[in-house]
């Protein structure tokens, strides 16, 4: 290994008009490393990447390869010098085939047989060095994402990249499919590529990394070994204050059930039961968390309580009140008016309309509510005072109830739909991913909302792909796999065994479980 | 019978051409991501070019040219406004149609003084019914004669040009390097840009090879099909094709079938004129008319399964600022 760095950054600088996104960044990438970029959204981290691979140009600094001062003005140019990028979200065809995605810009000649065909013999040869199986002539969009992101790497291979990075490689993978990747990764590493790897979770970085360098506010401010440095240090220099990386909570005191499950099936729109049988109960005081892999029924189960979904069969008692959701007709707004509150999983698709504007926004699915409403006409006054007060008691930033949506951060706008279900005092919540794309400081902010929330003596479902959320916030875990709940476990839950579940192993205490959950 | 059989496919084939050729012209320009719903302005335009062009320089070929390069003219001002400019695709392009039917109007008028009309085409002008070798002789060979002299011969050039463009179409979309990138760039724009290849440049030669096509189907309206060009003489043609393109989702093959369907509607309206059928009487002419835009709407409603048009058509392509 020389010593020479695979890329070096000498102060770059990059702003998009009045916003500084990147301020006079170094930094210096070992060949033959792993290292990883950590800071939480809006840092720079992907601005500084995209400047690397040819998107953007900096308006100061030199960026040099193997030593070489290069000028990157298009993908072009970085492609040509060994820099390939896996996007976060995948630069990919999807009713191409895998051959097709991956000669795509790599064509050979104008015609394209020769092309593909070398590609095919190619896409071999990576597959047995690197141990990158994917069918070549599979179509994308009938991939999961864990392979789809396979042919990502491939592409950035199959131009002989040297240097890959990878944005926000996990946000889209379950943890089975992040720890393989990370194992592809140490294989490139091995192979002699280097690799930058851009993330926001400290989970990531302590289990894949060499080194990593830690970005705040678009400045490079400090870069350590990674064998050298904690969880704590790396979140403490993220956001640049001591945070609490576990949630601070105390037992909890649960009483009457306020919502019973009872026997809940759901049928999708191409006729595959996807919840079977479930039955559970959520005490009033407690949060129960239900982990799994994504897919595995958790969000229809959460959209049909919410109203949102019909059920094939099955019962909801929710204060008191007995509802057969097999041929109840009630609707979102129904069930919130029962008193449940819904935070639902994909804030973009389902929690906000990002062209309105936030105090707009602060009451979506509330305006019929008499206190912002007169007749037809909306009352604006009300609604704005009540959207003030929100931002205020959230920390919503920018504090501009004019703004729209669109133009919070991930954070912001998940405290935004967090506001107006919470503010509603429910005496159900139900918080699908609740901190899904939303950076420390506010991860942080939200789960504390959520235990205060139970310490009131409400009751909480929470549904989460992140497992390390699960265990910080839940009393008691219920694990879905395949559309039924397969196991039950208390707070102290072990990660492994929890991992297990997810995986659909069997329980060996299934029949207590049963007992317990219902 | 047969014969009536015979001349109307034989009339399907005339009247579908103009179609095709404007439907995969839409095909180019929709696969790259750029929806076309000027096709009927540039078609009307170019028939206009090559119908004042053919009749003051007496030559068909040069007609040709210059109605391929008005309808180019046009794609380069949509290009403009939807690429360069990220307009509204949808706008721009019936933009185009208002321009195309207000500038060849007032232009004939101007320069012919025939109310908007060019003036009949001298010999030379027009292109003429090419008889392949043998028609006459095979003529009197009982079903194999009559469909080769009437159905296969005695079109004009452009006609055999409309249907070889439809395996040409087929192989420079999924065998070249240019088509993969149009299909990727109509699909996933991001892809293509991050796979160093310029989204402008690639959205521009396909809405040039959208406007040569249509610039011949345009030609074909006026120097090949009639003698001269007569105003709005597209009559809604360039919609029809757009229909076709939808109902044939996207897909060079498909776009002739549903062309040569669409054309034999024409075809049999154009017959069922004034004829009485028994217990039904007489069906007006709208009912065929019609009946292309109710059959795409029928059969995309179910029959032929979902239309998915390629996933970034009208959408212009911004770098996304992260």
């Amino acid at each position: 290994m020389s010593d020479t760095p695979a890329i070096e950054l000498r102060k770059i600088n990059k702003r998009f008009g009045p916003v500084h996104a990147n301020k006079d960044i170094d930094l210096v990438v070992k060949k033959g490393s792993i290292h990883g970029i950590i800071g939480e959204n809006g840092a720079g981290k992907s601005t500084l990447m995209s400047i690397l691979y040819g998107f953007y140009q900096a308006d100061e600094g030199d960026i040099l390869v193997d030593g070489k001062k290069v000028t990157i003005s298009d993908s072009k140019a970085a492609i040509g010098l060994g820099i390939g990028m896996v996007h976060q979200h995948f630069m990919l065809v999807d009713n191409f085939s895998v051959l097709e995605n991956v000669v795509l810009g790599a064509e050979d000649s104008a015609l394209l047989s020769g092309g593909i065909n070398r590609a095919r013999t190619e896409l071999k040869r990576l597959e047995d060095e690197y141990e990158l199986r994917v069918d070549p002539d599979a179509l994308i969009q009938d991939l999961p994402v864990g392979l789809q992101q396979r042919v990502e790497i491939l592409k950035a291979l199959y131009r002989s990249a040297e240097v890959l990075i990878l944005d926000e490689p996990t946000g889209v993978l379950t943890p089975p499919e992040a720890d393989h990747l990370f194992k592809i990764l140490e294989v490139l590493k091995n192979e002699g590529k280097t690799v930058l790897l851009i993330t926001h979770k400290l989970r990531e970085i302590m289990a894949a990394t060499d080194t990593v360098s830690v970005m705040r506010r678009g400045e490079m401010v400090a870069t350590r070994e990674t064998a050298s440095t904690s969880m704590e240090e790396l979140a403490e220099l993220m956001v640049g204050r001591s945070v609490l990386l576990r949630v601070d909570k105390k037992p909890a005191q649960p009483k009457a059930p306020v919502m019973e499950v009872e026997n809940l099936t759901v049928t999708d729109s191409r006729g595959v039961q996807v919840v079977k049988d479930v039955s559970f109960i959520v005490c009033a005081g407690e949060i129960v968390g239900i982990a799994g892999v994504s897919g595995n029924g958790q969000s229809e189960l959460l959209e049909t309580l919410a109203g949102i979904r019909r059920a094939t069969r099955g019962t909801l008692k929710i204060n008191g009140e007995t509802i057969d959701l097999g041929t109840s007709t009630l609707d979102a707004a129904d069930m919130r008016a029962k008193s449940m509150g819904h935070v639902p999983e994909d804030r973009h698709r389902m929690g906000l309309i990002n062209s309105f504007s936030e105090y707009e926004n602060s009451i979506l699915g509330y305006h019929r509510d008499p206190a912002y409403s007169r007749g037809v006409l909306m009352d604006l006054a009300a609604i704005k005072k009540n959207a003030v007060a929100e931002i205020e008691k959230y920390d919503i930033r920018p504090p501009n109830p004019m703004l729209k949506t669109a133009n919070f951060s991930g954070g912001n706008q998940q405290k935004i739909v967090l506001a107006r279900e919470i503010e509603r005092d429910p005496e159900v919540l139900l918080v699908g991913q609740p901190t899904r794309g939303v950076d420390i400081g506010a991860i942080e902010f939200i789960h504390r909302r959520i235990v205060e929330m139970r310490d009131a003596g409400k009751g909480i479902l929470l549904v989460s792909v992140e497992l390390d959320e699960i265990r910080a916030l839940s009393d008691r875990v219920l694990v879905m796999f395949d559309g039924k709940i397969v196991g039950e476990r208390g707070s102290d839950a072990d990660e492994g065994e929890l991992g297990l579940l997810m995986a659909g192993v069997e329980d060996n205490n299934k029949m207590a479980v049963e007992g317990g959950a219902r | 019978m047969f014969e009536i059989v015979i001349l109307t496919l034989d009339s399907t084939v005339r009247l579908s051409t103009p179609l095709l050729l404007a439907c995969l012209a839409g095909l180019y320009s929709e696969r790259s991501g750029v929806v076309d719903i000027g096709l009927e302005g540039k078609m009307l335009g170019a028939a206009f070019g090559a119908g004042a062009v053919a009749y003051l320089t007496g030559n068909a070929w040069i007609g040709l040219l210059a109605g391929m390069a008005v309808s180019i003219g046009l794609s380069l001002i949509h290009g403009f406004a939807s690429i360069t400019n990220r307009g509204n695709q949808i706008v721009s392009g019936v933009a185009i149609n208002f321009l195309a039917a207000g500038l060849t109007a007032l232009l004939g008028q101007t320069w012919f003084r025939q109310g908007g009309r060019t003036p009949s085409l001298p010999e030379g002008g027009r292109f003429r019914d090419i008889i392949l070798p043998y028609a006459e002789e095979l003529r009197d060979v009982p079903v194999i004669g009559g469909l080769y002299s009437e159905l296969l011969s005695g079109h004009n050039i452009l006609v055999y040009a409309a249907f070889l463009a439809v395996p040409l179409t087929w192989w420079v979309l999924f065998r070249t390097r240019f088509g993969l990138r149009l299909r990727a760039v109509g699909e996933n724009p991001a892809a293509v840009d991050t796979a160093g290849i310029s989204v402008t440049w690639l959205r521009y030669r396909a809405v040039i090879a959208c406007g040569a096509l249509c610039g011949v189907a345009g030609a074909y309206l006026s120097i090949a099909q009639s003698s001269g060009f007569i105003k709005d003489m597209t009559a809604g043609k360039g919609f029809i094709a757009l229909a076709a393109l939808i109902f044939a989702k996207w897909k060079p093959a498909n776009a002739m079938f549903a062309c040569l369907l669409f054309g034999f509607l024409d075809a049999v309206a154009i017959r069922m004129q004034g004829q009485k059928l028994p217990g039904i009487g007489e069906i007006p002419v709208q009912f065929f008319q019609a009946l292309p835009y109710i059959l795409t709407v029928i059969l995309l409603a179910g029959f032929i399964g979902k239309a998915i048009p390629p996933k970034a058509a009208g959408i212009p392509y911004l770098k996304e600022r992260s």
